[in-house]
């Protein structure tokens, strides 16, 4: 346990002190400041904001995710040669950049956010809900990508494949959903499209941040459907043990890998 | 030329008479007061003692009486609202009688009934009514005028407490009535806030209609008539006017009536009208159309719209001139791919064009209907995918090259800056 601590602190702060993070955070912090200037109202503000978080959290997250891992491997099998268990090697060096990214993104959102007055406004949860959602979603995609990385020694391969996840996760797959729903036009697609929602962690997070925002009215029936599949508290556990298994079941295998490896 | 003239004197001694007639038959009028401590002390008694133009005062006090049917032309006055309670029980007023005025009172719990329109205050086949300045409180219908004409219904505030459709009446019922004036009322809690059916050549102005569980307004077969200053919000259903014509909607208020089936205004078989200067704020649909022909909406404010105009194919000829377009979601929906309606000169704060020449009209030509909101009115289910980054790409790809969207709906003429009126 001590060693995985002092691992984690270790790329915690390494990944931290990175101009990349700082970048990060940067980014985020005058987006959202851009974002609430321009919208001047705070509901419009999350939803813009829920856009922007959606594309690029899970973007960098899988790029850093990547990028870490290899720039990192040397370091790993120096540890490894330590008496040191090997999952704490592993887990240690993945909680370090995940929690790191996650920082960012909350702190360069949230900092505006403070400024503008969140809480003492109505939206306070809704924005909980949109920073919560945008550090799970960093925790899911930096799982996925050291779940890649480990199967591909080659950088370039395992760089691509990252890239492909994330492209089909955050665009392909809603592009088959809409065949889907065009070539299934004639069958009653509620149920089909709250399941297919769940499957995916980006569009789960997107509709469980668009139910909380009063958009929903906009969504007649399907609405219904889905306040009633992911607005009650049992369709809530739902989608946050959907979007926990995404990060869970990755770094599980990779774990799995990593021991088995013969590095 | 003689007999114009002569005619002209002989109307001239008419109307005299008339005017000296009624002068007489005023002092000739009574007062007649109703109170604890006067000899009458009912309402029904005072109506059976009054003569034709008699003035009935109430004064201040409670009242436990209903079916009071008031036969002759009467004015009856409250003093300080004095409440006449139905106890739940059955209708309050019924006016058969021309030119009665009723003032002042507080009317209340007239209680459900299934089997008749039981109603706070009921005008039957009457001419010349005042209805002014009453609160009427739980009264199933609060003021129900059948088959009556020129009559004026003004300053009353009537208040349900309808929980739902089935179980609740309207608050103003107008059936079969002709130029009748509907001014500064405050309505709520009922089914439909203003209701009109048959009802011609009438005004409808200054009034506030807020939360009732149906609409707001709501008129069918009603040709003829003017709408103004009304203010329609946090109504369920929102505004719905269907089979009519000639109407004239100015400067009304329509807004916040937000749920999944909420329209700021449904038009269903409307020709011949306009709508102008009104707002739509904040509503699930601003303007729903369909089957209408030949509107003229123009200067009109469509903002934080779910849907600012949804209009069906089935719509013919209509303008839509000089209105606001900003931040809303969908900025025009329709359902065909062919558009006979026309818009023109209207700002949309998501044109993205340029004005070269510098004449405040844009150079590109917009297209207000995207791709995604075509999708969605065919495949409703496809709504999960709002705010979607494959949408936003499809958006853009139409944009650029339109393809899908109806190639007529486009504003050929789109205003670069906000149009003041």
């Amino acid at each position: 346990m001590q060693s995985l601590i002092k691992i984690f602190k270790y790329s915690f702060y390494d990944v931290l002190r990175s101009r990349w993070t700082v970048l990060y955070f940067l980014f985020f912090l005058v987006s959202t400041f851009a974002l609430l200037y321009f919208s001047g109202n705070m509901s419009k503000g999350i939803v813009s904001l829920m856009n922007v978080t959606l594309t690029i959290t899970p973007l960098i997250s899988t790029i850093f995710g990547v990028m870490h891992y290899y720039n990192s491997r040397e370091f790993m099998e120096l540890l490894l040669s330590q008496p040191i268990k090997r999952s704490n090697i592993f887990i240690g060096q993945y909680l370090g950049l995940a929690i790191s990214l996650s920082f960012s993104f909350v702190a360069g959102t949230f900092i505006p956010f403070l400024s503008y007055g969140i809480f003492v406004s109505q939206e306070v949860w809704d924005f909980s809900l949109l920073i919560f959602t945008g550090a799970i979603l960093s925790f899911i995609f930096v799982a996925l990508a050291f779940l890649i990385s480990i199967l591909n020694e080659n950088r370039i391969k395992g760089f691509g494949i990252a890239i492909l996840v994330w492209l089909c996760m955050a665009v392909i797959y809603d592009g088959l959903i809409l065949m889907f729903f065009v070539s299934f036009n004639d069958y009653p697609l509620e149920k089909a499209a709250v399941i297919m929602t769940t499957l995916n962690p980006i569009d789960l997070s997107r509709v469980m941040i668009l139910l909380k925002l009063d958009i929903s009215a906009l969504m007649g029936y399907t609405a219904a459907v889905f306040n009633q599949s992911f607005g009650t508290t049992s369709g809530m556990i739902i989608s946050l043990l959907s979007l926990s298994m995404w990060a869970i079941l990755p770094i599980v295998l990779f774990n799995s890998f990593a021991k088995r490896r013969d590095f | 030329m003689q007999t114009p003239i002569r005619n002209n004197i002989v109307l001239f001694v008419c109307v005299i008479l008339c005017f000296l007639t009624t002068f007489l038959n005023f002092l000739n009028a009574n007062q007649i007061k109703v109170g604890s401590q006067c000899s009458i002390s009912s309402v029904k008694q005072a109506i059976i003692a009054a003569k034709k133009w008699d003035t009935i005062i109430i004064q201040n006090g409670n009242y436990k009486e209903r079916n009071i049917v008031v036969n002759k032309p009467l004015t009856i006055i409250g003093e300080n609202f004095p409440v006449i309670d139905g106890e739940n029980n059955g209708q309050i007023f019924l006016i058969k009688a021309d030119s009665v005025t009723i003032k002042g009172l507080q009317i209340q719990n007239v209680g459900t009934s299934y089997v008749e329109d039981r109603a706070g205050i009921r005008v039957s086949i009457a001419k010349n009514c005042l209805i002014e300045n009453n609160k009427l409180f739980n009264t199933f219908f609060g003021i129900y005028l059948a088959k009556s004409e020129n009559c004026i219904i003004r300053g009353n505030e009537v208040t349900g407490i309808a929980k739902n459709e089935t179980e609740a009446g309207n608050a103003i019922h107008l059936w079969y009535c002709k130029k009748m004036l509907v001014e500064n009322n405050h309505v709520t809690g009922h089914r439909d806030g203003i209701y009109f059916e048959f009802v011609t050549e009438s005004k409808i102005f200054n009034n506030i209609s807020t939360k009732q569980i149906r609409y707001g307004m709501h008129f069918m077969f009603s040709h003829s008539n003017e709408y103004f200053h009304n203010r329609f919000t946090d109504n369920d259903a929102g505004v719905a006017v269907m089979y009519s014509s000639h109407i004239y909607m100015h400067e009304n208020i329509f807004a916040d009536n937000w749920s999944t089936v909420s329209n700021g205004i449904l038009l269903k078989e409307i020709s011949d009208s306009r709508i102008e200067e009104n707002i739509f704020e904040h509503n699930t649909i601003g303007v729903y159309a369909e089957g209408c022909a030949r509107l003229e909406i123009k200067h009109n404010n469509f903002t934080k719209n779910g849907w600012a105009v949804k209009i069906m194919g089935d719509c013919e000829d209509n303008r839509f001139d000089e209105n606001n377009f900003t931040a809303n979601t969908f900025d025009v929906v329709t359902n065909s791919s062919l558009s006979h309606n026309l818009f023109e000169k209207n700002f949309w704060s998501e044109y993205t064009g340029y004005d070269l020449d510098k004449n405040g009209v844009g150079d590109v030509p917009f297209r207000p209907v995207k791709l995604f909101t075509y999708i969605v009115e065919n495949i409703p289910p496809a709504i999960i995918l709002l705010r979607s980054l494959f949408i936003d790409l499809l958006n853009l790809a139409e944009k650029v090259t339109p393809v899908i969207t109806p190639e007529t709906l486009t504003d050929n003429m789109p205003m670069m800056k906000e149009i003041k009126w």
